[in-house]
């Protein structure tokens, strides 16, 4: 089980690496979102339930409760991302922001 | 395994000086808000993770809550606020 744990939890920071060199690399704000929105979910969903295994093998009434309140937080995440990364990109988007296109394909439009 | 959380926690805690570049650099206001909202979900992890080293795992989870929910909150607020002024994207756009 405690194997199982840490194979997530590695899993968790390969996503979390991976959101945050697409941060960087991405080139326009708008592409930026992608990996922030992916990091956000996906880095903790893997991260937590992993530490959520971990927490609950010991069977304790009071374990079983901390990992559901683990379960807890990746559920709110999961609802509140989104809606955070459309606020950004709604504030983006009035601000007049345009999206970004590739230097070879620009001139066709 | 204690080790394990904590050389987990002590790279989760290097990558955040990745996502700390955008949100010092970045072109855009909006950009900052990415990395802010990046590194403010890292920490919710790092917070459980902490409380795994330390076995104090219900209080740290607690927090790590209250600190997604205040990341949530922060980051709408924050774009509400930038939707109204003027000095939202570069100038030189």
């Amino acid at each position: 089980m405690s194997l199982l744990a840490a194979i997530l939890i590695i899993s968790g920071l390969f996503f979390f690496t991976g959101g945050s060199i697409g941060i960087l690399r991405f080139p326009d704000f708008y592409s930026r979102l992608h990996p922030a929105g992916k990091l956000d979910t996906m880095g903790l969903l893997m991260t937590m339930t992993g530490m959520a295994l971990y927490t609950v093998q010991e069977f304790t009434l009071a374990a079983i409760f901390t990992s559901l309140k683990i379960l807890l937080i990746i559920v709110f995440v999961f609802i509140t991302s989104p809606t955070a990364t459309h606020a950004i990109l709604d504030a983006g988007v009035r601000a007049g922001l345009s999206p970004w296109t590739a230097p070879g394909k620009g001139e066709r439009e | 395994m204690e080790s394990f959380f904590l050389y987990g926690a002590i790279y989760l805690s290097l990558i955040m000086i990745l996502s700390l570049y955008r949100a010092v650099f970045g072109p855009t206001v909006l950009d900052r808000m990415i990395g802010v909202n990046a590194i403010g979900s890292k920490t919710t992890a790092l917070l459980v993770l902490i409380g795994l080293i330390y076995q104090r795992v219900e209080m740290f989870v607690d927090i790590a809550l209250a600190y997604a929910c205040l990341n949530f909150i922060a980051v709408l607020a924050a774009s509400r606020y930038f939707q109204k002024r003027k000095g939202l994207y570069d100038e030189h756009h």
